[in-house]
């Protein structure tokens, strides 16, 4: 029991946060688009006695233009003619009818997206269109289905977090050492920045070719991680605790990040720069999202199975008995804190991305983010404790009160009172588990 | 001769349950006014538990506790001190930034509307000093302070609370030997006073010289109450480990080859100065002194846990360019450090990776670790070393003080060294598992490995070494070739430089 706890209460609050959430976000919902255009044909399709002639009504915008398109090509396949598309204005099903009238033809059935069907000329067809009497509707079913579920929010969620899910690795291999690492919110800044500059002054602005567009985003992560090599300097030559070191280094990336734009936007950037942030591997899943992904998964067996991996944690837990076992401690925190400065440029790189620009002002706070979603994953703050995995939900588990929060309305004042509230429960749950308020610690000294 | 008396203290039939252990199966114990009662067992015998529940630390499922002869409930550790039971743990409670005043009086300040009142608190202090014989400037930080300075205070505090029962474990881990003298007559000023004292020591010596009688615990049970000057030594030690021990040493095929390690010259300013000393193939050199006296920096320097000035140091005749411990275990000389929990353990991981951590090359390829081949070679040691532990995984932390130091001695078992350095290697290690850890150095030294030996206890230097090096001021100021025909007050001769 206590284990089960220890291992998955995380899962479990996350999944009881997104139960919550889908209670109360539970909505009617009609599908959209060319799934609507199928389930629409496919009604029609079954309809007996089998209609000949159709007509679709949709608004005028391009998802309703895709359901034309989709229901349009099916019912031609199947034999069925399409007599018109009434597009926008509920008066042109009458124009449509009133010709076809005239060559002596009538409407079977129309084909409807959730919005026209609700169009009021629809309603007591026969007396308002006298030539449509007898005619059948085809529209989407509604179902009952959790806002907070739908793919789109899902999307919008992984979107949102994957800056700060990415970074979070680092966060928590520095934790893991027990230090902590301030900085990463400026880095994101200046790795925005250096991108966006480099392409506008070297590559060519808006006409950069790809290769540019790669090789100024690794030179920005590259300069990134000669910050971590600074940071990882001072804290193992100088021993300067972390948090003064990137308190320090956090002011100066920042800084860096406003001469290089001189406080400005930087744009222009092509509209291929996207790519990474916005453009989409597979069922919608944006490509940033699948490198964070893999990111996790290399890390965990980073952390898991090499010698590296065991020496982070050796030395977090007890710094001179790993010493004193020839663990190159001074390696490990510059691995730690250059590992954390390059995944922060590329989460730099990342929000550029999604934002086709470079800002100082991108990041500001995330590295309070960063922290809490490591510290609610289960990253002790002593050290030598944390799972890899254990910071994705925990950062998982932010983004989904954030986004909960949106969903219900919360004002976004409240949202950063309770914000603040989860790291702090966060970080008492440690504590308590540490101390075993919930369970007497047992006694393994008689064995 | 206590018929007649009313105890002071008694404890009768206490059990305490823990989750999956019984760590008291009903003890009992007995402490009079004016006396010191030693309180002996192996680790894990129940000594620390049965004095938490003295100290109000653990609630007793069973038995009772008397105070001259009233029943009474120690729900929490305020209650006791206010009963007057005073304990000093091994690990003092000071503030180091702060003076021996200001301990002393910490949480009780003498105040006078939120103002400390200094005059009252100097007079006071210099009143308990007085009573236990101690001399420290009131106005010294604690870090300052030596560690028995730093007991004489507590025990001073002990006295201010108006105790009647007063618990030292382990008092003299820390302590030289002039230092555990000087401890011995403030203890005989506090039995004057009629204050009853639960002596707990790991060193048999020293149990003898100060009690007056002796209760031994064996897995949570009080196997009797002795007077001392009845119980002879190796029937204490019987009671104590539950089967016959022929002899505190086990023997051993002693076959000494060529000069194998070699230091020469070496000094860090402060603490070691020139020292040179050779030890060969098969042979155990002990390296005695009083504490502070350069023994366990002149190791670490050999080691490269700290960085040397001058010095070279030979392996096999070749020079070794050591500059880290890193280097150190290349070069194959391992360090088993005195302080296992903060220098030889990671505690919070478990005692595989403990086992692993310097061996990690071993059992890798292109640094994945191969899991199997590492419990693998762990299982061996568990089995050899005979390592009582529910599982591979469990935690380093929640071992006693003989397994931790059995893990310590399965990591560098397996890293091979040539050198193999012992700092207190018996230290808070109870009886049987230190003859076990004397086997292991035995088998060590017959395979041909060079070993230098650290040891505050003289008998175990002695009893162990073929030959002992004597330091005193981060310098070697003399050899025994012979310890097998020495007497302790040679050698403390030759540290104290008498």
């Amino acid at each position: 029991m206590r284990k089960l706890f220890n291992d998955y209460g995380t899962i479990i609050i996350l999944l009881l946060l997104c139960a919550f959430l889908s209670w109360r976000t539970m909505n009617n919902h009609t599908p959209e688009g060319p799934e609507a255009g199928r389930q629409v044909a496919d009604a029609i399709l079954a309809m007996d006695p089998k209609p000949r002639i159709a007509l679709i009504a949709i608004r005028n915008n391009t998802i309703d233009e895709r359901f034309a398109a989709v229901v349009t090509e099916a019912l031609e396949q199947n034999g069925i003619a399409i007599a018109g598309i009434a597009r926008g204005n509920p008066a042109n099903v009458r124009t449509i009818a009133t010709t076809l009238a005239s060559e002596g033809r009538t409407i079977d059935v129309v084909a409807a997206t959730a919005a026209t069907a609700a169009w009021p000329i629809f309603d007591g067809i026969a007396q308002k269109v006298p030539q449509m009497t007898g005619v059948r509707f085809a529209q989407p079913d509604t179902y009952r289905w959790p806002t907070f579920l739908m793919k789109d929010n899902l999307i919008n969620i992984s979107n949102q977090t994957v800056v700060i899910s990415t970074i979070a690795i680092g966060m928590t291999m520095v934790i893991i050492t027990g230090g902590i690492e301030l900085s990463v919110g400026s880095l994101i800044a200046l790795s925005s920045c250096l991108a966006a500059w480099f392409i506008r002054r070297y590559g060519g602005a808006t006409e950069a070719s790809t290769a540019a567009m790669v090789g100024f985003s690794a030179l920005a992560i590259l300069i990134c991680g000669c910050m971590g090599l600074f940071t990882g300097a001072m804290v193992t030559l100088f021993a300067i605790p972390p948090f003064i070191v990137t308190l320090a280094t956090m002011m100066v990336a920042s800084g860096f990040a406003y001469m290089i734009s001189s406080g400005y936007t930087i744009f222009e950037i092509p509209d291929a720069y996207t790519f990474l942030g916005r453009g989409t591997l597979f069922w919608g899943i944006p490509i940033s999202v699948c490198i964070c992904l893999l990111l996790y998964v290399a890390a965990h067996i980073l952390m898991s199975c090499t010698s590296i991996g065991r020496y982070i944690y050796a030395v977090g837990g007890n710094k001179e008995a790993a010493r004193l076992s020839g663990v190159p401690v001074r390696f490990i925190f510059f691995f730690v804190y250059v590992v954390i400065a390059l995944l922060a440029g590329f989460g730099g790189i990342i929000t550029a991305s999604q934002l086709k620009a470079g800002a100082p002002i991108y990041g500001v706070g995330y590295e309070m983010f960063v922290i809490a979603s490591t510290v609610v994953g289960g990253t002790s703050l002593a050290g030598g404790e944390g799972k890899i995995f254990g910071t994705l939900i925990g950062s998982f588990i932010i983004a989904t009160i954030q986004n909960g929060m949106n969903l219900l309305g919360v004002e976004s004042y409240t949202q950063k009172v309770v914000l603040g509230m989860v790291i702090l429960i966060a970080v008492l749950l440690d504590r308590l588990k540490q101390t075993d308020f919930f369970w007497k610690r047992r006694k393994a000294r008689a064995l | 001769m206590h018929d007649d008396d009313i105890p002071l203290l008694r404890m009768k039939d206490i059990e305490k349950n823990f989750p999956g252990v019984k760590a008291l199966k009903g003890v009992s114990l007995e402490l009079y006014p004016g006396e010191v009662l030693g309180l002996v067992g192996e680790n894990g015998a129940g000594k620390s538990t049965l004095m938490k529940v003295l100290g109000g630390a653990h609630r007793p499922d069973g038995g009772t506790v008397e105070l001259q002869g009233e029943p009474v409930h120690i729900d929490n550790p305020v209650e006791s001190k206010n009963l007057g039971i005073s304990i000093i743990y091994q690990e003092l409670n000071m503030i180091p930034a702060m003076t021996a005043r200001e301990n002393l009086f910490l949480g009780r300040e003498r105040t006078s509307f939120g103002f400390v009142k200094p005059h009252e608190e100097v007079r006071m202090a210099e009143e308990l000093f007085a009573k236990v014989g101690l001399n420290v400037p009131l106005d010294a930080q604690v870090r300052d302070l030596s560690v028995a300075e730093q007991q004489g205070i507590e025990i001073a505090k002990a006295l201010s609370l108006d105790a009647k029962i007063l618990v030292m474990d382990e008092p003299t881990a820390a302590l030289t030997h002039n230092e555990v003298e000087a401890l011995f007559t403030i203890i005989g000023e506090l039995k004057k006073r009629g204050i009853g004292i639960i002596y707990i020591s790991h060193r048999l010596d020293e149990i003898f010289t100060i009690t007056d009688r002796v209760t031994v615990l064996r897995d949570g049970e009080s196997v009797g109450t002795r007077k001392t000057s009845d119980l002879p030594r190796p029937e204490m030690i019987e009671m104590m480990v539950g089967r016959k021990m022929h002899q505190e040493f086990p023997p051993r095929v002693r076959n000494i080859g060529g000069v194998k390690f070699e230091a020469r010259h070496l000094s860090r300013a402060g603490c070691v100065e020139d020292v040179s000393f050779s030890v060969r193939a098969g042979e155990i050199v002990g390296l005695v002194g009083l504490v502070g006296a350069g023994r366990t920096e002149t190791v670490r320097l050999i080691f490269g846990a700290d960085r040397r000035d001058t010095g070279e140091i030979l392996l096999d005749g070749k020079n070794t360019d050591i500059r880290n411990p890193r280097d150190s275990i290349r070069s194959r000389i391992a360090l088993l450090t005195e302080d296992r929990k903060a220098q030889g353990l990671v505690l919070i991981q478990s005692v595989r990776e403990n086992f692993a951590l310097p061996n990690l090359k071993q059992f890798s390829r292109m640094t994945f670790i191969n899991r199997k081949k590492e419990s693998a070679a762990f299982r061996k040691y568990v089995d050899s070393l005979r390592i009582k532990i529910p599982s591979q995984e469990q935690l380093a932390q929640n071992l006693s003080g003989g397994n931790q130091q059995k893990v310590v001695l399965a990591k560098w078992l397996q890293a091979n060294c040539e050198l193999v350095v012992f700092d207190e290697p018996t230290r808070g290690v109870d009886v049987g598992a230190k003859y076990e850890i004397y086997q292991i150095m035995n088998e060590l030294a017959e395979r041909g490995k060079a070993i230098v030996m650290i040891s505050s206890e003289l008998p175990e230097a002695i009893g162990m070494a073929d030959r002992l090096l004597v330091m005193r001021d981060g310098k070697i100021v003399g050899e025994v070739t012979d310890p097998k025909h020495t007497t302790q007050a040679e050698v403390l001769k030759l540290a104290v430089g008498a």
